[in-house]
């Protein structure tokens, strides 16, 4: 086409109406999108954005990074809490990157499926005219006639599995639609992963709780200490299951490396007996599509409280959380507001338990992870502890402003030894009567996940196909040497998938000519030589 | 023979390994410096050029041969000693030696050698990638002596599953892989650069490059050990899935390790597709598994011993 103006000016075009304009854009813009090029650069987009969610605290890891991210960065943190860069795998932006990229991969592995649908019921297409300009192509020379020699051929490629069509003088074989069905078998499984991992977020819910050696739960999120659940989860559709706690067991090697954690405990549907089964790390209950892990465990000093009236108060107990995994010292505190006589009267305990403690200077440290010589450091604390305040309180710490306030009072300190107690100034005593372990237990509820694991699976199983399999063409065809008046076949492949085809093709001419031979009624003297 | 002996003398075969390794390379050196300028400047190789270009034989006079030969078994000598720390690491502690991230390392360190063997042998022409791939992999193994090491030990709970065996050893495998791959195009850089300045009439050098293989061979290498690697590490992160499933109560948590395996995932899945896409072929693909290679040795090295995440257990404390 020319682009120089035309001698004379040929009439306006006619404007293409509105939509038609449209429906031309956006034909471009989708070539663009499903364009290869597009969709490498769009795996770039994914790969990089997923990398500040590497390196930033993220919520949906640990929400306290992300508070002490942001009160270490008053001014950077806001900013970038705007950006969603601490909830970058659920961002808008980060979703963008990826939905394009999944409609870029359906644009273009649906017209290639079709495209391949109908190549698989399509015979192999025509041998190009002239044969030797393909990259690996030869000639041999028979004695054989035309039509025998290529019966010879076409047997020969059938044993290797080639599909073989003949036309007049010429012969056109392939092989290898399995390596394009993997090539969309993959593709096709990712779009089927991204699914089965959206209908997880969507149905599916998990919640956590601390649970004290004797206690239990029921599968309740009001139950749970934290939970999350999917947008389209009704709390009438949890599953109705209650656990039972029995007994927690941790072991040591002789080194203090943890080498299992196991909970014995009882599940069942509520207000029947449960099944005991025991469950540990690695090892989690699965029933009905719900599971139950042991993601943690610690310990809960128990204490004991006389009044100076003589009231006593046993088993008061209550999770310590670990501070150190190594010697699992932890801290806590106990709120007994029911313990004094009247509303300013309350009692509370802040302090630190080590189960192997050691007291140097009067500092109590923990050696031993396993409780071999429980000690605790307590602070006692009298007054109000402002539970009824309507402002809610951390149950492993006490309100440090009304301890600020003046309306909860330190009145002693003490380190105590299982079975030591201590005198308060007005005459109450505080015991420590020993410990239990508690658990930390999580239900998780995925519909989705096994969709994935075989999406995973397909995926896997398409990349291999596409990745070791070769597509592979042969074409043949005889003509008679005007010079001998015997035959000479002419053969060509064309490799898609290898990079080292000639010296399979070499290979294969090899055999072909060995074959030739082979139904010649010669001396093997005379055998034809490859070309 | 008791533990504690094992592990000491896997603890000796380590540094016997280095100093075999050391040895190797300064026999590769020699095999460059003695053996004979290429007598053919190659073909540059364009689209669709033939293949010919890059069979074309290196010539070695018989001093760089007889080095050559030296440093092969130099190296594979290392690679026996390499395989036994692993081994007398494992029977000191009575489980798979990849517990820890000196052990992780270490046994990745000893796939891309293997990698390397098996390549020279059934290509003597790659034999010269020698230097390159054991330059860097005396190194690694140096720095994770003196950084990387952990005491024979017990493994922690979490650890104690048969996913250990099936999740890290393909990992490791999926690693060593990448890294031959990831050194390949590398080099595929630097000698695509020198075969251009060639083709536009610039008088060949003396130098190590003019002794590199040629680059579409180099490309070439690059792309099938990539080709070979790309599903094992798919399975490895799909076997990972699968444990943390059982471990940590969920099968994917963008934990830093799996942000990261995520990234090198798309990379090499970048890269694959680059290399058949015009326009991407050559230098810009050979760029995308340079930066697979840098995010593969990020995950191991930064994700480890930086951040705070699910697989830092790796016994850096």
């Amino acid at each position: 086409m020319s682009v120089e103006a035309p001698p004379r000016p040929a009439p306006p075009p006619a404007q293409p109406s509105a939509p038609r304009r449209v429906g031309a854009l956006l034909l471009h813009w989708w070539r663009r999108l499903t364009a290869m090029r597009t969709a490498i650069i769009l795996l770039f987009l994914l790969a990089l954005a997923a990398v500040p969610g590497s390196l930033l605290p993220q919520r949906a890891l640990s929400q306290n990074k992300v508070n002490t991210y942001l009160t270490d960065h008053p001014t950077l943190g806001p900013v970038l809490d705007r950006l969603y860069l601490f909830d970058v795998f659920t961002s808008p932006w980060f979703a963008a990157v990826y939905l394009l990229l999944f409609v870029s991969l359906i644009g273009c592995v649906l017209p290639r499926a079709l495209e391949h649908f109908r190549a698989m019921r399509a015979a192999p297409p025509p041998a190009p005219r002239h044969l030797l300009r393909l990259p690996d192509s030869g000639q041999l020379d028979t004695s054989l006639a035309g039509p025998q020699a290529l019966d010879v051929v076409e047997e020969e490629l059938r044993v290797r599995r080639f599909r073989v069509v003949r036309r007049e003088g010429e012969l056109s074989a392939e092989k290898g639609y399995l390596k394009e069905t993997g090539n969309l078998l993959f593709h096709l499984s990712l779009v089927a992963m991204l699914l089965g991992l959206a209908g997880g977020k969507l149905w599916g819910y998990e919640g956590s709780i601390l649970v004290t050696e004797g206690q239990g739960f029921c599968n309740a999120f009001q139950q749970y200490d934290t939970y999350s659940s999917g947008p389209l989860v009704k709390s009438s559709d949890l599953t109705p299951l209650c656990i039972d706690l029995d007994q927690f067991t941790a072991k040591y090697e002789q080194n203090l490396t943890a080498a299992s954690f196991t909970a014995d405990i009882r599940y069942g549907a509520p207000g029947k007996d449960g099944v005991p089964t025991t469950i540990g790390v690695n090892e989690p209950l699965r029933v009905d599509g719900d599971r139950v892990y042991v993601t943690g465990h610690g310990y809960s000093p128990t204490f004991s409280v006389t009044t100076a009236d003589g009231k006593k108060y046993d088993g008061l107990s209550v999770p310590f959380l670990p501070t150190n995994t190594q010697t699992m010292a932890s801290e806590g505190a106990l709120k007994l507001p029911d313990v004094g006589t009247a509303g300013d009267d309350q009692l509370a305990l802040q302090g630190f338990f080590a189960p192997t403690g050691v007291v140097q200077n009067k500092i109590l440290t923990s050696i031993d992870p396993r409780p071999l010589d429980p000690q605790v450091a307590i602070f006692i604390y009298q007054g109000y502890l402002g539970l009824d305040s309507g402002i809610p309180q951390s149950v492993y710490s006490l309100d440090q402003s009304q301890i600020d306030r003046g309306r909860l009072t330190k009145v002693a300190a003490a380190n105590l030894k299982v079975g030591q107690s201590t005198k308060l100034p007005d005459g109450t005593t505080v015991g420590f009567t020993g410990y239990k372990e508690f658990a930390s237990l999580q239900l998780s509820h995925d519909p989705g996940q096994v969709w994935v694991l075989w999406s995973a699976i397909s995926l896997l199983t398409g990349l291999l196909g596409m990745l070791l399999l070769r597509r592979e063409r042969v074409f043949a065809r005889v003509a008679t040497d005007p010079g001998s008046g015997g035959t000479v076949l002419t053969l060509a492949s064309l490799t898609r998938g290898s990079g080292e085809s000639a010296p399979r093709f070499a290979a294969l001419k090899d055999h072909l000519a060995d074959a030739l031979a082979d139904r010649t009624p010669h001396s093997p003297e005379d055998r034809p030589r490859a070309c | 023979m008791p533990a504690d002996s094992l592990a000491a003398l896997s603890d000796s075969l380590f540094s016997i390994t280095v100093a075999l390794y050391s040895l190797a390379v300064v026999a590769f050196c020699a095999q460059l410096a003695f053996g004979r300028r290429p007598a053919r400047i190659p073909e540059l190789v364009g689209a669709g050029a033939p293949v010919a270009a890059t069979q074309e034989p290196v010539a070695d006079d018989r001093r760089g041969r007889r080095w050559g030969l030296v440093a092969m078994g130099l190296t594979i000598v290392g690679v026996l000693t390499h395989a036994g720390v692993l081994v007398t690491r494992g029977l000191a502690t009575d489980r798979l030696p990849w517990g820890n991230m000196y052990e992780f390392a270490t046994a990745t360190v000893l796939v891309a050698v293997v990698a390397y063997v098996v390549f020279a042998v059934r290509a003597p022409a790659l034999r010269h990638l020698g230097l390159f791939v054991l330059a860097p992999v005396v190194l690694a193994l140096v720095l994770i002596g003196l950084f990387l090491y952990a005491t024979a030990g017990p493994l922690v709970a979490a650890l104690r599953s048969y996913w250990l065996a099936i999740h890290v050893t393909t990992a490791i495998i999926g690693f060593g892989i990448f890294f031959v791959s990831g050194i390949a195009s590398i080099m595929y850089l630097v000698r695509s650069r020198y075969e251009a300045r060639i083709a536009d009439g610039e008088a060949p050098q003396t130098g190590v490059v003019a002794k590199l293989p040629a680059a579409a061979a180099l490309d070439r290498v690059a792309h099938r050990t990539a080709v070979f690697g790309f599903p094992i590490w798919t399975f490895a992160v799909i076997a990972g899935a699968i444990w943390a499933e059982a471990a940590w109560g969920r099968f994917w948590g963008w934990d830093p390790k799996e942000t990261w395996a995520f990234i090198a995932w798309v990379v090499y899945a970048g890269y694959l597709h680059a290399r058949t896409t015009a326009g991407w072929r050559g230098r810009p693909a050979a760029w995308v598994n340079t930066v697979g290679l840098v995010v593969m040795i990020f995950n191991l090295l930064f994700v480890n011993m930086v951040s705070t995440g699910l697989h830092s257990y790796a016994g850096l404390n």
